[in-house]
């Protein structure tokens, strides 16, 4: 390891980061060391290679999709305030989020719409704002690989589609999604909390 | 950096009148005693004033920090976010649970919200992941004064350097002239192993010596750091087999091969594991000769965990004699990534750190029985070195350091996926 600082003065943007996150000054600390370990050749930003090499991630079934996430728009670096703006969708919902909530602010990135959000652009590859069938084909295909019959996969998924959409387009946007799973304790779900 | 000399000659004056005195004393306490193998109680005095010293630096810094209103980096060895270790099945259930309004006595085929476990775990693994934790050099919980594992202080100890020169001097001078004399060779070499250990002021507890390798066996262990090979052979006589290394350590290998028989392999053909296995099987055959020293993982791990060991080395049949090498971290991070320091910048970060401190487990020998592979014989022999260092078992192999993951991981976690859904598929077609 170098000899470099980690004191959060060397973070670049840490006061717009953090407002914008809402993530606590040590969590960022522990985020940027985390960045500056997977940053292998420390260029300071980190390329799909870089995530690729976690190895629990690339056996993760949707691994590659989820790298996609942190480089949107075609990009091929993501610098620190990019890395943490996707990780601000995990953070736990605490009260002071929810309480203070003023109209003008954009909603904070750990809200239940925008963890919603990011788990629909999971699906919805050609971000066009509807899940296709094909789409919906794709991941499926992602989590059981070869273990399913191309039959079984297609009666899955046109259930699947059949039961969540809802003006019969044949495609599930974004507001189905949201209304079918809204029974759900995304909350809980979609949260990962990060240890004092 | 900190020192200011107001008065310099006054202080070189010093330094030379102090470098005398060093070096006498050197020479008493170190040399003769490294001969005689006989040691000093000295340096478990220092060791137990450096813990002292780190215990009261830390706080002087946090109390500083605390002062500036400045957040001090505090590692964390068990990760830094929370995890559930729940598994898939029991996880994807109570996703579903939560989420569906309906009466579930059979569980649906797929629900849209299934995609949520694999997003959170592949988040969980971007934030904090075993491996890339276990190439990185080992956290620590309190500081150690070293410029490595602390970020906001330098300090280098000149002491050691000198101590480390006279060590690679005398190395030089006792092993080329006298390799032609084969007895002699031994108790030079063991006489300079336990100079090379002196110098790097390493305090190493053997247990167990009783279970020491004899010859025609394999001694194998987990291996750190190169140090491993000087720790070892300070206690006892070996045969090394390695990689031929490029620059320092090439001369090195050359020098102690003409002084001993021992086996060294080009890259290349490490890869080929029958040309290996042939000539370790010779070597293991040949009653007379050392045991052979082996590390089967392949590569240098941060010392907290035992990765996969390559099964090579079981494979030969002959008794193998563990070993469990487990450094305190607390005096010198003895961790050497190779993909990031050469073997110079390496040695000098050893040289500098405070201490080596380690303990060396002999365990009882082990053979391969009758009903099982080498594949299993080397997993056998890998939880008892980890259970005896303390050291955590993992499964990855080491080489996930170099090469990316094998598809097998993959699958695993698919198939657990699709026999959730399409087994009830089943299930459903048939009521």
């Amino acid at each position: 390891m170098g000899s470099g600082s980690s004191h959060t003065a060397t973070i670049p943007d840490l006061d717009d980061i953090r407002r914008e996150t809402g993530f606590s000054q040590a969590s960022l600390l522990r985020l940027y060391r985390r960045f500056r370990t997977l940053d292998q050749n420390k260029k300071g930003y980190l390329s799909r290679t870089d995530l690729e090499q976690i190895g629990a991630l690339a056996v993760n079934p949707l691994g590659d999709r989820i790298i996609d996430s942190f480089f949107p728009d075609g990009n091929l670096k993501v610098d620190f305030a990019g890395f943490v703006r996707v990780l601000a969708h995990f953070r736990p919902i605490e009260e002071e989020d929810t309480g203070n909530q003023d109209p003008k602010e954009p909603e904070p990135l750990n809200s239940r719409m925008n963890k919603l959000r990011f788990a629909f652009q999971l699906y919805d590859l050609d971000r066009d704002g509807k899940i296709s069938r094909q789409e919906m084909l794709q991941v499926l295909r992602l989590m059981v690989g070869v273990q399913v019959t191309e039959e079984q996969l297609e009666s899955i998924t046109d259930r699947t589609v059949q039961e969540a959409d809802e003006d019969g387009d044949g495609a599930v946007s974004f507001h189905e999604f949201a209304k079918s799973l809204e029974k759900m304790n995304i909350e809980q779900k979609m949260s990962i909390r990060i240890l004092k | 950096m900190f020192l200011l000399l107001p008065f310099d000659s006054l202080i070189v004056n010093l330094l030379g009148i102090s470098l005398t005195v060093l070096f006498t004393l050197l020479l008493v306490f170190i040399i003769v005693p490294a001969i005689f193998g006989v040691s000093f109680g000295i340096r478990k005095l220092y060791m137990k004033t450096l813990l002292k010293i780190f215990a009261w630096a830390t706080l002087r810094m946090e109390r500083g920090a605390k002062e500036k209103n400045h957040q001090l980096y505090k590692p964390y060895t068990n990760g830094i976010i929370a995890k559930d270790p729940t598994s898939l099945e029991e996880e994807i259930k109570e996703i579903r649970r939560s989420g569906s309004s309906k009466a579930l006595d059979n569980t649906q085929e797929f629900e849209l919200s299934d995609i949520f476990y694999f997003c959170r775990k592949g988040m969980e693994t971007i934030m904090d992941d075993e491996v890339t934790k276990r190439f990185s050099a080992e956290e620590l919980e309190s500081w150690n004064l070293l410029s490595r594992t602390n970020y906001n202080f330098q300090y280098i100890s000149l002491r050691l350097t000198v101590l480390w020169g006279l060590g690679v001097l005398i190395r030089y001078c006792f092993l080329l002239p006298l390799r032609f004399k084969e007895f002699l060779s031994k108790h030079v070499h063991l006489m300079c192993y336990r100079i090379c250990v002196r110098a790097l002021t390493a305090i190493i507890t053997y247990h167990d010596r009783k279970n020491r390798p004899r010859n025609g066996g394999i001694c194998v262990a987990n291996h750190t750091s190169p140090i491993d090979v000087i720790i070892l052979a300070s206690d006892g006589y070996y045969a090394m087999v390695g990689q031929v290394h490029g620059g320092l350590m090439g001369v090195i290998q050359r020098a102690m091969v003409k002084a001993c028989p021992h086996v060294w392999f080009e890259r290349s053909e490490v890869k080929d594991r029958h040309l290996v296995a042939k000539r370790l099987t010779e070597h293991v055959q040949d009653k007379s000769k050392l045991p052979i020293l082996i590390f089967p993982e392949g590569t240098c791990i941060n010392n907290t965990s035992v990765m996969m060991f390559k099964k090579g080395s079981f494979e030969i049949g002959a008794t193998v004699y563990p070993v469990a090498i487990k450094y305190d971290p607390q005096f010198g991070d003895a961790f050497w990534n190779s993909s990031k320091y050469g073997m110079v910048t390496y040695l000098l970060r050893m040289m500098t750190s405070w201490a080596i401190v380690c303990s060396v487990w002999y365990l009882p020998p082990m053979t391969r029985e009758a009903d099982e592979d080498a594949v299993q014989f080397a997993n056998r022999v890998k939880s008892a070195i980890a259970r005896q260092g303390g050291l955590v078992d993992l499964l990855w192999d080491g080489g996930l350091k170099r090469e990316k993951v094998k598809d097998t991981f993959k699958e695993e976690q698919q198939k657990l996926y699709s026999k959730m859904i399409v087994g009830n598929h089943e299930d459903r077609s048939r009521s």
